[in-house]
């Protein structure tokens, strides 16, 4: 059965995640990448989305206009690593309690996930046409002169995912423990290759 | 055909080509995804293999791009000496890819080095990129389109070894690229190791590498054994789909390879993710065409 997180999102709900958990989000999921994080953290702006127990899309959609409003075509996570120098101050801000991406991020968000009781989550990458269907309804747009990737698209999502769980609310992190593990399996990995190829004699 | 319909003909052809296969796969990497699902056990890798198999049959059925990263567009040409648009082609190309960028919809991705401003046309100073082979004799066209994504660029990388290093460090340097960097760039990965004298010269073989149909080995018996160990050790690290952990890391290990400086090796690597858009057609001078990357398509 699909585990799936409702927002506003209770902190009980995230303790009981584990990293590697998978997990699917029903309510808003509001995208936000590097320029909205640079105006809170950095500049000291206030956000126009209230995301106290929401969830954010480290996404730059592709978005078209129609009579009534706005339609998702396309929106995939981009690299999460680059908003890591503010992720901690930014859930400590915001109340945000999940945070959607690619690739893992690092010990500042963990930190943040800890304290102020949030999650990070995967969304397969280039999975873009998927994830738009998840979208219900685009129902607003704030700071659109940042450009259609870096404005906040606030979305209302329906079994959205799969969002698979990176850092806990225990201080896991998925893709540290995987990459130490793919660093040791190396080692002897490449000593045996090395020791087929010594073709220069 | 006079010439005027020849040009207006391929225009054609390479619009609705650069397009389509922005928003489906080849033939060999769609068969090669579903191999490598079938292997996976976890319920995590099977997962996001799967929604990776939803997400292209929503793009086909919708009609849009399968990533939103629809790369730089780049061309690889083959062009025979006796091909009637020779002197065209290049233009050809850059309205095609001008053409494309509107019709599928394009991601735009061309941004202009120094005055870092998106040309919001997906072209730009170089861009399509194409690169150029003349066969001799010849009177038709082979060209390879490619769409270069960031995720899949970000890892690109060369070096130039002494000849102490041997092959050793050529291996060496793969794993680390791919250990470091290809976590983020989409797994699983096709890499593309290109080996020759000097930098340059490894780079454009790396890229090239990634265009040989997945399978196909390289002709040298050690080329292809080389190829073979470090595909099976690279498959044996686990990065699993989206560097989640798994069964397997790679699609394959693509080497091509030029004769080198004594002094020297260098090797470059680059990297296709899984979403891997590139496709092949031929055409022949009187315009007719054959698609030999996603078989029985008309465009
Ligand atoms: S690495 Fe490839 S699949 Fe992943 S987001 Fe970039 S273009 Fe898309």
């Amino acid at each position: 059965m699909k585990k799936i997180l409702t927002t506003p999102i209770q902190n009980e709900e995230l303790e009981q995640l584990t990293a590697g958990d998978v997990v699917y989000l029903n309510g808003y999921l509001v995208t936000c990448r590097d320029m909205p994080h640079r105006r809170l953290v950095e500049l000291g702006q206030k956000l126009p989305v209230d995301l106290a127990g929401l969830a954010i899309f480290h996404a730059g959609p592709i978005v078209v206009k129609e009579d009534d409003g706005w339609k998702m075509i396309s929106i995939g996570p981009t690299t999460s690593m680059r908003m890591e120098k503010f992720e901690k101050e930014f859930i400590a801000e915001t109340g945000v309690k999940l945070i959607v991406g690619k690739g893992g991020m690092g010990p500042n968000t963990v930190e943040g996930c800890q304290t102020y009781k949030a999650v990070h989550a995967v969304f397969p990458g280039g999975c873009a046409v998927l994830a738009a269907t998840e979208v219900e309804e685009i129902e607003r747009v704030e700071w659109l002169e940042l450009g259609m990737p870096e404005a906040l698209w606030v979305c209302r999502v329906k079994e959205f995912g799969p969002l698979i769980i990176s850092i806990d609310t225990k201080g896991n992190n998925l893709f540290e423990t995987n990459k130490v593990l793919f660093n040791e399996k190396k080692v002897p990995i490449v000593k045996e290759i090395c020791s087929q190829v010594k073709f220069i004699k | 055909m006079n010439k005027e319909a020849k040009i207006q003909a391929m225009t054609e052809i390479m619009t609705k080509f650069t397009s389509y296969m922005g928003k489906h796969l080849p033939d060999d990497v769609t068969a090669k995804l579903k191999e490598l699902r079938e292997q996976e056990d976890s319920y995590l890798a099977k997962v996001v293999y799967d929604s990776m198999t939803e997400n292209q049959e929503l793009a086909n059925q919708l009609n849009r791009p399968c990533c939103q990263d629809t790369g730089v567009v780049q061309y690889f040409v083959k062009v025979g000496s006796q091909f009637p648009l020779l002197a065209e082609v290049q233009d050809i190309l850059r309205t095609a890819a001008l053409e494309a960028t509107k019709e599928a919809p394009l991601r735009h991705n061309a941004v202009q080095i120094f005055e870092e401003k998106n040309t919001g046309t997906n072209t730009g100073e170089r861009i399509p990129w194409i690169n150029w082979e003349i066969i001799p004799n010849e009177k038709g066209i082979n060209i390879e389109v490619y769409m270069a994504g960031g995720g899949c660029s970000l890892p690109g990388q060369g070096k130039t070894l002494m000849p102490a290093a041997g092959y050793e460090g050529v291996v060496e340097f793969v794993f680390d690229v791919m250990t470091s960097y290809g976590i983020n760039a989409c797994p699983p990965l096709l890499v593309g190791i290109g080996i020759g004298g000097s930098i340059d010269v490894a780079a454009e073989l790396s890229k090239k590498a990634l265009f040989r149909p997945l399978g196909v080995r390289h002709s040298n018996s050690r080329g292809a054994e080389m190829e073979r160990l470090m595909e099976k050790g690279l498959n044996d690290l686990g990065l699993g789909p989206q560097g989640l952990s798994g069964k397997n890391s790679v699609m394959g290990v693509h080497m091509e390879t030029a004769a080198r400086h004594p002094s020297t090796i260098s090797v470059a690597v680059s990297i296709g993710c899984w979403a891997h858009r590139k496709g092949n057609i031929q055409i022949n001078e009187d315009m007719t065409y054959e698609i030999t990357s996603h078989r029985g398509v008309t465009l």
